[in-house]
């Protein structure tokens, strides 16, 4: 109904413009209002076919291609930047493990270095106190030795000087006389 | 007919006369035409709709391409409000775009060269959008032709003027597609001609003019479309989010 109106009064439209041109008509095919009705009549059938066509079965279709690309699309990239995620922490949890690892590995080392230290140390401390106490043994023997020695070679002197005497002179002397005079003797060496 | 460059818009009659009543309805060669790029363009996009494939074939990208341009068109300009027209824009902007083109190939005719055809269209796009406007803002459409901002003593001659423009909207939108096509295919003609008359000798310069004349039509062709199919999405927007 709305058609038809719009389509008479665009017919008195273009009648009046044609009045005005008729005179001068043969110049463009275009205001010759002969196949005008078949003109319109033809475009709206093809056009409105055209558009029925494209509305109903074809638009649609490329729409829902286009959507379910876009879904598809979307779908995989969701999945990747999960996979992506999940092979993220993994690899952090890797990197954790060799940390650990890493940090159990220097603390075993330096326990068992200090272990190490340790029992050097006590073995050497043993050594040393064993060598010291050897060391002291000696030293005292060696000082026993010492303050015995004097006395010893007073004896011997004393002996020897009396055995001299006898083989030299064939007498016996008394031998407190003897003692007195190696012992100043002694004294005398001591001195100097 | 080589004679007149606008012998190639005269409309012919093909096969009988087909009469309704007083009106002559019988078949042409702009009908001839127009049902030539209305299968053609379902032809394209049936099989660019017909497989569904997560990387696109060659046609099914065509089919698809057109599809976001045309959508990313409508949303630009439109907003999100123009989506139930999208069909109605893809099929407007195809047609034209079809008609234009396949009126580039010699020997064709081309529909949108005339000015009943894109009139037609342009008024039902105009009557289209007037209504669509009432239906959404009732009387408050005509807030359209009342400005804010614009100084009371202005006011009058302003609305006069908005008035003037709107209506005038069918007709600017008609006539520019209208007389892009024609004043392309006659200046085509002419230089086709002078290269014929000027022969051997001269007719080299027509003849480059020609070739890069066809170009510039190529481009003329799909841009009157996109301007047609833009425009339509313009008028829409006024419908549907009044600014004023």
């Amino acid at each position: 109904m709305l058609k038809k109106i719009i389509l008479k009064t665009l017919a008195v439209y273009f009648l009046s413009i044609n009045f005005i041109q008729a005179a001068e008509s043969g110049g463009m095919p275009q205001l010759d209002p002969e196949f005008w009705f078949s003109q319109i009549f033809w475009l709206v059938i093809t056009f409105g076919i055209l558009y029925l066509v494209l509305s109903k079965l074809i638009l649609p279709k490329i729409s829902d291609n286009l959507e379910t690309r876009k879904s598809q699309v979307l779908d995989n990239l969701e999945l990747a930047e999960k996979q992506r995620n999940e092979s993220e922490a993994k690899l952090k949890e890797f990197d954790n493990i060799i940390l650990k690892s890493k940090i159990d590995a220097k603390n075993l080392f330096n326990e068992s270095r200090k272990k190490l230290l340790e029992e050097i140390n006590n073995k050497r401390q043993k050594l040393e106190e064993e060598i010291d106490r050897e060391v002291k043994i000696v030293e005292s023997e060696i000082k026993e030795l010492k303050k015995k020695s004097p006395e010893k070679i007073n004896k011997i002197a004393i002996e020897t000087s009396s055995d001299l005497i006898n083989q030299l002179i064939g007498a016996n002397v008394n031998n407190s006389s003897i003692t007195a005079i190696v012992s100043d003797i002694a004294s005398k060496n001591k001195n100097t | 007919m080589a004679a007149n460059p606008m012998s190639q818009f005269n409309v012919y009659r093909i096969g009988p006369e087909i009469k309704i009543g007083e009106i002559d309805i019988s078949f042409t060669n702009a009908s001839l035409f127009m049902v030539i790029s209305t299968i053609t363009i379902l032809l394209i996009f049936n099989l660019g709709a017909k497989k569904n494939s997560i990387i696109p074939t060659k046609i099914q990208l065509l089919g698809e391409l057109s599809y976001s341009f045309i959508s990313k068109m409508i949303s630009d300009t439109a907003g999100s409000k123009a989506k139930p027209y999208f069909s109605f824009i893809f099929s407007l902007f195809m047609f034209v775009l079809f008609c234009n083109m396949l009126g580039m190939i010699p020997y064709t005719f081309t529909v949108t060269s005339h000015i009943i055809v894109t009139f037609v269209l342009a008024s039902f796009i105009f009557v289209g959008v007037t209504i669509i406007g009432f239906i959404k803002h009732g009387l408050g459409y005509l807030k359209l032709f009342v400005p804010s901002g614009v100084p009371m003593v202005l006011l009058p001659l302003i609305v006069v003027i908005e008035i003037i423009s709107y209506l005038s909207r069918p007709i600017s939108l008609s006539v520019r597609l209208f007389a892009n096509m024609m004043a392309g295919h006659t200046m085509m003609k002419v230089f086709g001609s002078f290269v014929v008359s000027l022969g051997i000798v001269g007719g080299w310069l027509p003849l480059s003019f020609s070739v890069a004349l066809t170009g510039l039509e190529i481009l003329v062709a799909f841009l009157q479309a996109y301007v047609f199919a833009i425009l339509t999405c313009i008028y829409l927007n006024d419908a549907l989010n009044l600014h004023h």
